[in-house]
């Protein structure tokens, strides 16, 4: 019995899987469903909570703060995704080009990722500070403003330095992911585009960008779905402050979940978010993966 | 929770006057007599874990780890300490109560104890011990930690004021010898100060400890998050009075208030960036031990004062409370509170205090007396601080709710969108009163 199932490839390939599979369960499926079930419940830390079906996402959804942290993330997301690809793209094909010193510029390059996100976080409070930004005293004694820039103190002034923060911070990621696509692709099809008169755009357009797009739908999936889950940037910058601007669906639950202790309703929000970040793992799936489209195909 | 304080404080004042007639310090501190009514014994072999907030002044950790060390020489109880950031306690601890893991004493913030007081050891006995021993708890003690006025399900550690610390020569050049101690006068301090080019300014971000005055402001004009009977009734004309007069205070800010964190007004304070600001002893203790010979002369021209009282007509001070909580998930219940009688006990504790250099204001009446207060006069103003706190639930009882409600910046963030004229008074009311009433249904 012992021996036949060892030489079944089923049943081995399903007692290898086994590990993975209890991994999965623990740290992923568990939690998840714990969340759900929270959603649901009128949970406080410290003690379980009373069924209370939709209750906490019909306050939520008349809540004006969770609306905002909601607009707040959608708009942080959408505007750091666009530059992080835009500023990624650009030094991945600047990086891949034959320049001095490339392999020192593109360990340099990695620098803002690997700085843990706090300490990053952290630099930029104090860039941003109110009284000491060095931004605000250069321009003082340049001239070119008379009062320093309030880059935390006002709602939009806020959303903007935040995103800007998270962009140096995520930028790195998505450049050198796309600096390992264009290595992939090879020389020949640029000798052979140029012996046909292509002009560099022409070959951006029609050579690089088509084999570069499966590289582009991973990093983008893990960059959008990074910068919507973002919670340390925000945390250390300005707790969701100044009026709830900068306060995202993560930061938000946690402040209502764990500091606040209304765990259902932290983790209601927390679950709200899981919409929007498998309509971009499905965007990324169906749309920009679509082998044929890569292809050159219709679809 | 009126009534109860009242009753309360005439309690801690008779045994306060009963220990002065029989010879003050001698009875007050005299282990002995009261020594044999607490028996602890704590487990074989016991090892303790305790988490506790990150100092903000160095003599209180140094203190602390040696009273500790004293602890360990004289129990043979290994004790270790984690610090974490006083803001991040409140999570750990609130995981800890809730997976039942963890350290097994906790030193955490307001009303955290409240949150899951069925989590917590009943240190009923070590209360009265110590409240018996050193003339009575402060009223605020007991609405932190004595919940339905009967048990207690921490020990207080104390507090940190939150008082107004201003720099003495800028004042003086606005034309105040002194910091008005009624609101209108206040008001005019401030503008004033504007007007000399020497503003003043008060967090209004999502600042956990620092934003607290917001509490004074809505109190000071008789405003109140809820009721007694925890109704909630922020959304009413007293908070919209307290909101308008904001509204007059905030142009006189230095500007970027609204982003300001705990740390800012510190370090705006201390590069004469600003003239006056609420904190605790902190700014002035950093100034004093500062190694740059510039900031240590600042110390000579700052002081404190309490902050000023409304047209409610009584002190309406909020201050930042400390708890010590013994985890129902230890396996040694009765070495953890031997750890927090002995850390309590005028030998340990007065030093800690004195080390501290006024950050920690005393819990229990008879420390009123620790010279700290007395060798430097600025130390004075923070004497009280735990005498005359109000808690953030206030006028209702503490719990889940008011924790809630606190955490969650219901009143800061009401105040900052009032008085920065981003919603009217009246909008930012109603949307408190909405928030606060999810908290307060249960």
């Amino acid at each position: 019995m012992l021996e036949r199932l060892q030489n079944n490839r089923n049943a081995l390939g399903l007692l290898f899987m086994l590990p993975a599979a209890v991994l999965l369960l623990l740290f992923l499926t568990y939690p998840l469903g714990l969340g759900v079930w929270l959603g649901f419940t009128d949970a406080k830390v410290g003690r379980g909570g009373e069924w209370v079906g939709l209750e906490n996402y019909e306050f939520l959804w008349g809540d004006s703060v969770t609306r905002l942290a909601l607009f707040n993330t959608l708009f942080y997301t959408v505007v750091a995704s666009v530059l992080k690809f835009v500023f990624g793209l650009w030094l991945a094909l600047l990086l891949n080009r034959n320049i001095r010193l490339k392999s020192f510029f593109r360990a340099v390059i990695l620098l803002p990722y690997i700085v843990p996100t706090a300490l990053s976080a952290i630099a930029f409070w104090w860039i941003y500070d109110s009284q000491f930004s060095i931004i605000s005293w250069v321009l003082v004694k340049l001239g070119l403003i008379d009062r320093y820039i309030d880059f935390l103190g006002e709602p939009w002034n806020a959303r903007i330095s935040t995103i800007v923060a998270n962009v140096w911070r995520g930028v790195p990621f998505v450049a050198i992911t796309l600096l390992a696509g264009l290595q992939t692709i090879s020389p020949s099809y640029y000798e052979a585009s140029a012996i046909d008169g292509a002009t560099p755009w022409q070959q951006f357009r029609y050579v690089t960008l088509p084999l570069l797009t499966p590289i582009i739908a991973v990093v983008m999936t893990f960059s959008v779905l990074f910068t919507f889950t973002d919670f340390q940037l925000i945390y250390v910058l300005t707790r969701g402050g100044p009026l709830n601007a900068t306060h995202l669906m993560a930061t938000l639950s946690f402040q209502r979940a764990i500091s606040g202790g209304a765990l259902g309703e932290g983790a209601a929000i927390a679950i709200a978010m899981v919409p929007f970040l498998l309509a971009a793992i499905m965007f990324s799936y169906f749309g920009l993966q679509r082998r044929a489209w890569q292809q050159g195909g219709k679809d | 929770m009126s009534d109860f304080n009242r009753r309360k404080f005439l309690e801690g004042s008779a045994s306060v006057a009963a220990a002065a007639t029989l010879g003050t310090g001698a009875t007050v501190f005299a282990p002995a007599i009261h020594a044999q009514t607490l028996q602890l014994k704590p487990e074989k072999g016991a090892k303790l874990r305790v988490l506790r907030w990150s100092r903000f002044v160095q003599g209180d950790i140094d203190a602390y780890m040696a009273n500790v060390k004293k602890f360990t020489e004289k129990t043979g109880i290994e004790v270790r300490v984690d610090n974490e950031s006083w803001e991040d306690v409140r999570p750990k601890a609130a995981v800890a109560a809730n997976t039942g893991a963890g350290a097994d004493i906790i030193l955490s913030t307001n009303d955290d104890a409240n949150l899951y007081p069925d989590k917590l050891v009943d240190m009923t006995d070590l209360c009265d011990y110590l409240g018996k021993k050193y003339g009575g708890w402060y009223p605020a003690c007991e609405a932190f930690l004595r919940p339905d006025g009967k048990k207690w399900i921490g020990v207080p550690l104390g507090g940190t004021g939150s008082m107004i610390v201003y720099r003495d020569s800028m004042l003086k050049a606005a034309g105040f010898n002194a910091v008005p101690r009624d609101t209108d006068g206040f008001l005019r301090m401030f503008k004033a100060l504007k007007e000399k080019g020497t503003p003043g300014g008060m967090a209004l971000g999502h600042a956990t400890g620092d934003c607290g005055w917001t509490q004074w402001l809505i109190w000071a004009f008789g405003g109140a998050l809820v009721d007694k009977n925890n109704k909630v009734t922020i959304d009413s004309p007293e908070t919209l009075k307290a909101l308008e007069y904001g509204k007059e205070l905030y142009p006189n800010f230095v500007p970027g208030t609204l982003s300001w964190l705990d740390p800012n007004n510190n370090k705006a304070f201390l590069d004469s960036q600003i003239s006056i600001t609420n904190n605790g002893i902190s700014i002035y203790y950093a100034a004093k031990n500062s190694q740059d010979p510039k900031i240590k002369e600042m110390a000579a021209d700052i002081n404190h004062a309490p902050f000023p009282v409304g047209p409610v007509g009584q002190p309406t001070e909020y201050h930042l409370f400390f708890n010590q909580m013994v985890m129902k998930y230890t396996k040694y219940p009765q070495a953890a509170k031997e750890f927090l009688r002995f850390m309590m006990e005028e030998e340990q504790f007065g030093g800690w205090m004195q080390a501290a250099g006024g950050y920690i204001s005393q819990p229990l009446r008879a420390y009123e007396k620790n010279s700290v207060w007395t060798v430097d006069p600025k130390h004075m103003a923070y004497r009280d601080s735990v005498k005359n706190l109000r808690p953030a639930g206030y006028a209702g009882r503490l719990g889940y709710a008011s924790a809630g409600a606190l955490a969650d910046f219901i009143v800061q963030d009401m105040v900052a969108e009032a008085i920065s004229g981003s919603k009217t008074p009246k909008e930012a009311m109603e949307r408190a009163q909405k928030r606060a009433e999810r908290y307060y249904k249960v």
